[in-house]
């Protein structure tokens, strides 16, 4: 009996399993745990709930934007002039930073017609975040965001300054002509 | 070390004590401590920044006591612990100021570590561990700069933490869970909240590995020749320099007290004064005056991911600032060469700071104007960029190159020789 137990006790590759294997246990247990104490970080079941806003269309002037929130972020709803959507229907898309043309930032509606008066993006700039300044502002006359110095077109592109992107489109969809719904 | 003969317990509680928990053997080897005997007031800002950022933590546990981390209730609960808390107006400006004035302090200390080559062998970790700190520091007064929810908090808040989506790929999923939701939020809040207190004690915790580091070699000194002779070369840390830190501690809280009773809100901004509002952007957003010369070059970039990386670039050169440095010789006073390229560094990072404050397209000086009469002429945005290749150019081309080429004055043989020598000469 003594003689077993002196020679398990020297057998090294028994240590070593239940060295490693202790180790691993260890590391798999410190790993599940610490998944939890990061995930809770992220957005909460009632904050990702608040998913979906209906704006109606029909009370914007021409010419005259408005600012609805969704998911507790600003989006621009902007009903364009004619002569901002000529302007940017002029511009060669294939040119720019982020190359988009004028449809490419539109949704069709219900009857997968577009309408193209009715421009809704989120008021973030794509460079830090900054609400953007807009009713014609910066060298394009569409948005100037007073942060960094980024100029956005008629049609919510980047054409000048840091900002990588053009005006995010946020997911909506036409219920009517002039009613849509947001997320 | 003969002039130091380490603890002695004297009394029997003291042999008992110190058999078994040998703390005042701790305090007295820490402050009965050889010094260089010819450290200048430069070499104070140390112990002001320690004295400070107990300040902090006491005011700072004090506020929480009276702050409220909700959206709806941050901002009016500062205004509540200004007017209506008792002395509630002397401890919230005292931790404002406070902050601003440590990082006054810490910049201080770190010209004065560069100047003096403090960072060099042996002394690398003791810095490393340094810039660790002051990380810690800018991430500490960001976040306590948001918790009154004013207007420069909510934007300061939502323009650093999306300097984060300019990470490839990761972007947007690492600010979703920096902000806990779709933007920054009361969710922000409250977890901003919670880091800004429980930061300070890890601030705290790497201060005590400093002093340790500090306590393996010792002080470096203005002349930067190691310690020969212990007998002649120092002091004991107390009571010399406790006096002398001690002097400096009393004037430097003089500079504080000016801002805390004359001028509160002279380091805020009026912005701030405004609820944050997250459908309007101030028309011209600064941070506080402390990030202003990272802020001028993360703007000095016109790309997005590579104005992130410059910015975070001009602190991560601190890291290995021991190893670019590859002059032998450590004080700038025996480089003639260093010291004018320092010189130039210090304007230029105060330079930047100027063109952070500035509006990009704000001109320096006039040149000119334009066709339609507007004024031309320099811009900052072109400063800055000037200033932040001199910030590059100085950590990654001149300090390694100087040390290759420059010819070094001759430097005292000893401490000692340079003291004797300057008395020498006023006597």
């Amino acid at each position: 009996m003594a003689e077993t137990i002196s020679t398990s006790a020297q057998d090294p590759s028994r240590r070593d399993f239940i060295y490693i294997a202790t180790g691993a246990a260890g590391a798999v247990g410190v790993g599940l745990f610490a998944w939890p104490l990061i995930d809770q970080m992220n957005p909460a079941a009632d904050t990702k709930a608040l998913s979906t806003t209906e704006v109606d269309l029909s009370g914007i002037e021409e010419g005259q934007q408005i600012i609805a929130k969704w998911q507790g972020k600003p989006v621009f709803i902007r009903h364009r002039t004619q002569s901002e959507i000529d302007t940017a229907r002029a511009v060669d898309a294939a040119g720019l930073k982020d190359p988009q043309s004028d449809e490419d930032r539109l949704v069709p509606n219900q009857d997968g017609q577009y309408e193209p008066q009715y421009l809704i993006m989120l008021a973030s700039c794509t460079h830090l975040g900054c609400v953007p300044l807009g009713d014609g502002a910066g060298d394009y006359e569409g948005w100037f965001c007073p942060c960094h110095g980024s100029h956005y077109d008629t049609a919510g592109r980047i054409r000048k300054g840091p900002a990588p992107k053009n005006l995010f489109l946020p997911p909506y969809q036409y219920l009517s002509d002039t009613l849509i719904k947001i997320g | 070390m003969s002039g130091y003969p380490g603890y002695d317990p004297k009394s029997g509680f003291e042999k008992w004590l110190d058999a078994r928990l040998p703390i005042v053997r701790l305090g007295y080897d820490t402050f009965i401590f050889p010094t260089p005997r010819n450290l200048n007031y430069w070499w104070t800002f140390g112990a002001i920044l320690a004295v400070l950022l107990m300040s902090q933590i006491i005011t700072g546990i004090i506020l929480a006591m009276h702050y409220v981390p909700h959206v709806s209730m941050a901002y009016d609960s500062v205004q509540h612990i200004n007017r209506d808390v008792n002395f509630g107006w002397l401890l919230q400006p005292l931790h404002a100021n406070g902050a601003s004035m440590m990082f006054l302090a810490v910049y201080i200390h770190m010209f004065r570590g560069i100047y003096y080559g403090s960072y060099k062998s042996p002394r690398e970790v003791l810095w490393i561990v340094g810039v660790m700190i002051y990380l810690l520091m800018m991430a500490t007064g960001f976040m306590g700069y948001v918790l009154p929810w004013g207007q420069m908090s909510f934007w300061g808040a939502t323009v650093i933490t999306n300097l984060f989506s300019a990470i490839p790929l990761v972007g947007d999923a690492v600010t979703g869970w920096l902000w806990g939701g779709f933007s920054v939020d009361n969710p922000t809040l409250n977890r901003f909240f919670s880091l800004h207190f429980v930061l300070p004690f890890a601030i705290l915790g790497l201060v005590i590995l400093h002093v340790w580091a500090l306590h393996v070699p010792g002080n470096n000194n203005p002349t930067g020749v190691s310690v020969k002779n212990v007998d002649k070369d120092t002091l004991p840390f107390h009571p010399y320099y406790t006096v002398k830190d001690g002097f400096a501690i009393v004037v430097f809280l003089m500079v504080l007290s000016a801002f805390v009773f004359f001028a509160p809100d002279a380091l805020n901004h009026p912005d701030n004064y405004i609820r944050a509002n997250p459908v309007v952007t101030p028309a011209h957003i600064v941070p506080e005056w402390y990030y202003l010369p990272f802020y001028a070059m993360l703007r000095a970039v016109p790309d997005k991911l590579g104005g992130v990386i410059v910015m975070f670039g001009a602190i991560a050169l601190l890291f290995v600032l021991p190893w670019l440095d590859t002059s032998k010789v450590r004080s700038m006073r025996y480089r003639p060469l260093a010291k004018l390229f320092f010189l130039i560094f210090i304007l230029a990072c105060i330079g930047l700071g100027w063109a952070g404050a500035k509006s990009p397209s704000d001109l320096v000086f006039i040149t000119g104007a334009n066709v339609d009469g507007a004024q031309t002429g320099f811009t900052f945005l072109w400063m800055a960029r000037i200033l932040t290749l001199y910030y590059y150019a100085f950590f990654m081309v001149i300090l390694p190159v100087l040390g290759l080429v420059e010819k070094p004055k001759t430097r005292p043989d000893s401490i000692e020789k340079s003291v004797l020598k300057s008395n020498a000469g006023e006597a």
